[in-house]
């Protein structure tokens, strides 16, 4: 009886082997990692998820007083703390899967150079385990709706609501294409990685984390429109606020940019897991 | 005709010497445009043929082919540097092959290490999921055994305490209980799974054993220690410089290395050496004095006697000679030096052209792992023979202390002292 063999080990990668079957094979490891990020947090700080909300509101503090009292810029007319926080809490979100994506290879050196299994699993539990952070922090963020709300505030939610799922998609993959795109050149060369904390920084300002869209110069918005962030964070306002730029065009656009994005990550990424452990 | 369940076709493996890039971007940007720019300055073929040759490779393996079929056991025996360790990574896939191709069928489990991905802080029985995961079982085939890898590690009453708290014994039998249940086809060993005390030890050879006689499933295992690999394999590959050079019954394999190690032991052909050569180094054997044997592998705490065969030139000095054997480890750091020297003994030689100086060392103290000798002739500060990483050996340490099974890398030094608690 002739058996086939199931699986053969080349000495080329082709670009499209991206192995989804066989990362599927691997799902309980996936779930296992998220866990493990979630338990490992918890064990190792005393106030645990309040940390979560710490970091959000010194943040929120801040940008009300160096970018409300002193420059004093255009908030749409919503009040700041509104404003403020739903662009904190997706750019947090964003720079922490970019960021963890960047050195997956460095932070797992260990595992990946004794043990094989899919490498992106790894990469995909990052990004789903800082999601938790991200929903815990939307919380706070529903809680301060709600003050307003008591105050008088009036109900701006429209049925572009349902656009929020694509929106937390788009951002988990941006932040995830670029991450993987960078660790695939890290593994290279390490200065890189330098630049990276630096370049996350100075991209705040290039999307309309502390600003609106439409009191930025019209020369300029499509620029700051090409960050599919931009986008994001216009629609979510729109969405939750009634403020902010809304169009579908702009949304497929940020849509297209974040695909390319995320698959150059994808191929990358798959292209360096393989021999990165003779080069690292 | 049964069909191999793995077919390794002429894979290498080839590295460039030093680090592939510089590392930094500006450098490697550097680099390239140098070499851009000699190429063009370069007048002729010969002068471009020169620059690519200084990109020096080396292959880790060459050309390795075998085959394993269902139920085999196959230890993989070679030195140091043979391309063992390079050829169980690309077996479990951890990197890729230069050349050449693998094919199976089968899941495969690899064990390069033990306890992979333990996270400290989880507990015995979170990490007992999470690391069956990484080593490719499913939840629900980790639940099935669960209750036998708990009750093979023997650590029951702390499986719901953080990893962080166990000790360094408990935390290699758990990590060990979970590989040994892997419901894998094929399964990969290195040699670090000697661990823990000699009765758990054997416990994981016996499991290993049963894992490819009475399951019928197929290990690959790499070891320094001959008996072991005896105990547990049934066929054997032999890798020298990283070619295959020859496969079949264990036995045979182990015969062939060893024998192989005694050429090796000829200190003649030794290149890697100084001095005028009005003596020199022809052989060196190491003997265990209780049977007479020559060893392959030596015992920490038994005594061990040193064989070395001279030979000598018309007219060389006969008095006053220092005769001395310097041990490094693998890094090449001297951990200790025998010399007449250091214990003021005067020596002579025969007039003879060879002869034979025989070093007797009781309870060797060295702790266990690769050793390799320095040898040193010299009479009246002149030298006559220097040879440098003379021979390669292996020390296993199990008789210093009673009772106690030494294992490598455990803080316990570089050699041991003869101590007793008042």
């Amino acid at each position: 009886m002739m058996l086939r063999y199931t699986w053969k080990i080349v000495s080329w990668n082709s670009w499209y082997s991206l192995k989804i079957k066989e990362a599927w094979e691997y799902k309980d490891l996936f779930f296992l990692l998220l866990r493990r990020d979630f338990i490992a947090f918890y064990k190792q700080t005393i106030l645990g998820p309040l940390w979560f909300f710490v970091q959000p509101i010194i943040t929120l503090f801040v940008y009300t007083f160096v970018f409300g009292k002193i420059a004093a810029v255009s908030t749409d007319g919503l009040p700041r703390p509104l404003f403020y926080l739903p662009g904190i809490i997706c750019w947090n979100y964003f720079a922490e899967c970019l960021l963890k994506n960047s050195t997956v290879f460095r932070d797992n050196f260990n595992l990946f150079s004794k043990v094989y299994f899919p490498r992106i699993i790894l990469p995909m539990s990052i990004v789903f385990s800082s999601m938790v952070r991200f929903f815990i922090q939307m919380s706070l963020f529903v809680v301060v709706l709600l003050f307003y709300y008591s105050k008088g505030l009036k109900p701006e939610i429209n049925s572009s609501v349902a656009l929020l799922p694509l929106l937390l998609i788009l951002m988990a993959a941006f932040g995830q294409g670029l991450g993987l795109i960078v660790s695939a050149l890290t593994t290279k060369y390490r200065d890189l990685s330098l630049l990276v904390n630096f370049g996350v920084q100075l991209l705040l300002f290039s999307t309309t984390v502390v600003y609106p869209l439409n009191a930025a110069p019209i020369a300029i918005r499509p620029y700051i429109g090409l960050n599919p962030m931009t986008t994001i964070l216009e629609t979510f306002r729109h969405a939750i606020l009634g403020q902010g730029s809304f169009s579908v065009a702009a949304l497929v656009q940020a849509t297209i940019i974040t695909i390319c994005i995320f698959f150059t990550g994808l191929v990358l990424f798959s292209k360096v897991e393989r021999n990165f452990v003779d080069t690292i | 005709m049964e069909q191999p369940i793995i077919k390794v076709n002429q894979i290498s493996k080839v590295y460039q010497k030093g680090a592939i890039g510089s590392g930094t971007f500006s450098r490697d940007l550097e680099n390239s445009v140098k070499s851009f720019y000699s190429r063009l300055t370069a007048r002729n073929k010969d002068e471009t043929g020169e620059l690519r040759k200084k990109k020096e490779s080396i292959w880790s393996l060459k050309d390795v082919s075998f085959e394993l079929y269902e139920g085999d056991a196959v230890g993989i025996i070679g030195r140091n540097g043979a391309g063992k360790s390079t050829l169980l990574k690309i077996l479990s896939r951890v990197t890729g092959p230069t050349y050449g191709s693998i094919e199976g069928r089968g899941r495969i489990a690899s064990l390069l290490e033990v306890g992979t991905g333990f996270h400290p802080e989880l507990s015995g029985r979170e990490n007992i999921f999470l690391n069956g995961a990484i080593l490719g079982m499913k939840s629900f085939e980790i639940r099935k055994n669960f209750d036998e890898i708990v009750d093979f590690s023997g650590v029951e009453d702390f499986i719901d305490t953080p990893v962080k708290r166990y000790s360094s014994g408990m935390y290699v039998r758990l990590a060990f209980a979970v590989a040994a249940h892997l419901e894998s086809e094929i399964l990969i060993i290195d040699e670090v799974l000697a661990v823990g005390d000699s009765a758990f030890q054997k416990k994981c050879l016996g499991k290993m054993g049963s894992i490819s006689k009475d399951q019928g499933r197929t290990v690959l295992f790499v070891s320094h220690n001959m008996q072991s690999i005896q105990n547990l394999c049934n066929k054997s590959l032999l890798l020298n410089n990283g070619e295959l050079i020859r496969q079949g019954k264990t036995a045979d394999i182990i015969q062939e290395y060893l024998n192989d190690q005694e050429t090796y032991t000829s200190l003649e052909l030794q290149k890697n050496r100084r001095g005028d050569g009005k003596i020199k180094f022809k052989n060196l054997r190491l003997i265990d004095p209780e049977t007479n044997q020559v060893l392959n592998q030596i015992t920490c705490g038994k005594n061990l006697l040193v064989e070395i065969d001279f030979i000598a030139k018309e007219g060389a000095p006969i008095k006053d000679l220092e005769i001395s054997i310097g041990f490094n480890d693998q890094f090449g750091t001297r951990q200790t030096l025998i010399s007449n020297e250091l214990s003021g003994q005067i020596l002579s030689r025969p007039n003879t052209e060879n002869w034979t100086q025989r070093i007797l060392v009781n309870k060797l103290s060295l702790a266990l792992g690769n050793y390799s000798l320095n040898l040193f002739v010299s009479s009246k500060g002149c030298i006559h023979d220097w040879v440098m990483d003379a021979m390669p050996f292996y020390v296993e340490g199990d008789a210093y202390f009673e009772n106690i099974t030494m294992t490598l890398g455990s803080g316990k030094g570089n050699f041991y002292l003869d101590f007793n608690y008042l």
